[in-house]
């Protein structure tokens, strides 16, 4: 569905320092410098997948879903997606795709919802019987209900999120770009739209690319993740590969009858964090069995629990290290 | 997007660019009453022709210039130049881009869609005004008929030059101020501010030449009936060869801004 061959993008980007003097000088010499958002990238995504876009701020997860989505020319590369160029932006294309911002909104600011599904009915020429049946599906998926009919600037930003999507998803396309859907959403919001994701891919059969900054988005939505650095792809996989990579070790989290002393912790693993009821110690993979073992033997424990580490310590942790250790 | 997809979807475009105009009425009537410049100049011109004509104008003919300058104004105004501008630099035109429907068919919509509140409002005000001066006004039926293609012409034309000023944001920073530019030589040669024939020969020759004229000049000629029909014919011609004209380089502009458009704004 998605083929992406040795893609990059770059741009030009002025320099300047701040101040006057550097105001003036930039009046007649303009320094330009290359960025390299994608660098060399190259994946394929095949029909019906939820695969998660992973990757620090300007790593180029967005640029690469602008390429994907015809917003943006390629510098150089291959991409197809559903059997198109996307950059030509055929109407053939743009009717089977859809990029959702969650910074950005397509609904009209000042009207219901209701009017910006009615425009998108008539843009994407959708038969009146497929848009109602739409329609009814996706404010039963999404809880649509009363929203429809205030006008958008009165709606809550997770109200407002969710008529997003459901605009977003009317013409039914068969791949979904997802950038950031769920920035700033309530808890509960995430999970509705995390649902709501997963609904409309088992439903439709649609190829889901996700790029998130809370990885619950991604924990529950892709099984494969794509992790992307410095305009490079650094990982393709699935994300407990990508943990049990990363960060072998495993949490051991403690629940303790009466306190205990750091020494006696100490030899079962590092100390992570601990308290009187509670400790959580870090061991690795080979040594945990022996570990557990020894902590039920040895120690007063009423709960004992085996986590892998929390995703967002593995990702800091991958970026940290940088492109070269990340890719072996 | 074919052009039969187009007009399929156009009366809904049409319809949801109605209700968003309706939406922000009082900004569009702060907009329509800051369009006052004809009658500050048919002040000042009116005050000038007290002592005699000027040109071929008298008082009354000044007032039926200014008048019927107006209203052309409102009828073909747009405002694409400032919303392109914003939405290239705020990344918002990405959000038009993913659909299967040209940005500028879009925007010519919103646009044309506030004409009729604009109507609603202007004619009864304007045609109280213009009966008070009908003896200024051409009587010849052919010039009449030709003013709603002139009328839709000078619209095109207004909302094109906009549209292709616009695009150039997608290459430069300073698109809106090139617009200004164009605003300042506009009102002068498209008579706007004074009636083309009150220049002098040599100014008046480059001023019917240039595309200026058919932004404003034209339609108010035909209305005060300044041409004798078979040249009228051919005016509306020229008018729609730099329509044509305009077309065309929006579109090449377009085509290329878009391959450097690097979605501003994240």
């Amino acid at each position: 569905m998605i083929e992406v061959e040795r893609l990059r993008k770059s741009y030009f980007v002025h320099r300047r320092q701040p101040g006057l003097r550097a105001a003036i000088r930039s009046l007649v010499h303009r320094p330009r410098e290359e960025v390299k958002a994608v660098d060399g990238v190259s994946f394929q995504v095949g029909p019906a997948e939820r695969v998660g876009f992973l990757g620090p701020n300007g790593a180029g997860k967005t640029t690469t879903l602008k390429v994907l989505s015809g917003l943006l020319h390629p510098t150089s590369g291959h991409v197809s997606v559903a059997g198109h160029t996307p950059q030509d932006r055929a109407p053939a294309f743009l009717r089977q795709i859809t990029l959702v911002m969650g910074q950005k909104q397509q609904l009209l600011w000042d009207l219901p919802p209701s009017e910006t599904f009615l425009l998108n009915r008539a843009i994407y020429d959708i038969p009146r019987r497929e848009y109602q049946e739409t329609v009814a599906e996706l404010t039963e998926l999404l809880g649509l209900s009363g929203l429809l009919d205030k006008p958008t600037r009165q709606l809550s930003l997770g109200e407002r999120m969710k008529c997003e999507l459901a605009v977003a998803l009317l013409h039914r396309p068969r791949v979904l770009f997802l950038d950031e859907p769920t920035i700033g959403l309530d808890v509960t919001m995430q999970a509705t739209v995390r649902g709501f994701v997963r609904a409309y891919n088992e439903r439709f059969g649609a190829t889901v690319l996700l790029t998130s900054h809370y990885m619950d988005d991604v924990a529950a939505l892709c099984p494969r993740v794509l992790v992307i650095d410095h305009g490079r792809l650094i990982y393709d996989g699935s994300l407990e590969e990508l943990v049990r990579r990363v960060r072998p070790d495993k949490r051991v989290l403690l629940k303790l009858s009466r306190p205990v002393e750091a020494r006696d912790l100490a030899k079962l693993g590092a100390i992570v964090s601990q308290s009187d009821a509670q400790a959580v110690l870090q061991v690795s993979q080979a040594e945990l069995q022996a570990a557990v073992q020894r902590a039920l033997a040895q120690l007063p424990v009423v709960d004992l629990t085996v986590e892998d580490p929390p995703l967002e310590e593995v990702m800091r942790e991958l970026f940290e290290r940088g492109v070269a250790e990340g890719a072996a | 997007m074919s052009l039969r997809a187009a007009a399929r979807a156009y009366p809904a475009l049409l319809r949801a660019g109605f209700a968003s105009a309706v939406a922000y009425r009082a900004e569009f009537l702060i907009w329509m009453f800051s369009t006052n410049m004809p009658l500050i100049m048919l002040a000042l011109w009116a005050a000038v022709a007290r002592s005699g004509p000027v040109g071929a104008y008298t008082q009354d003919g000044f007032a039926a210039y200014y008048l019927c300058t107006l209203l052309v104004r409102l009828l073909t105004g747009s405002w694409v130049v400032w919303e392109l501008t914003m939405e290239i630099r705020q990344g918002v035109l990405a959000m038009r881009l993913l659909r299967p429907l040209h940005p500028l068919i879009a925007y010519s919509a919103e646009n044309l869609a506030a004409v009729p509140l604009r109507g609603i409002v202007a004619i009864p005000v304007l045609s109280i005004l213009l009966w008070a001066a009908r003896s200024q006004l051409g009587h010849d039926p052919l010039l009449w008929l030709l003013l709603p293609p002139a009328l839709f012409g000078a619209w095109l034309l207004t909302f094109l030059v906009m549209a292709l000023i616009g695009t150039l944001a997608l290459y430069v920073e300073s698109a809106a101020s090139l617009f200004e530019a164009w605003l300042g030589i506009s009102a002068v040669l498209s008579g706007y501010l004074i009636p083309l024939d009150l220049f002098p020969q040599a100014v008046q020759r480059v001023a019917l030449a240039l595309p200026f004229r058919f932004l404003l000049s034209f339609p108010v000629e035909l209305m005060l009936g300044k041409h004798p029909p078979a040249h009228a014919l051919l005016l509306l011609g020229a008018q729609w060869v730099y329509v044509a004209a305009a077309l065309v380089a929006t579109n090449l502009v377009w085509r290329a801004g878009l391959r450097r458009y690097s979605a501003y704004g994240g």
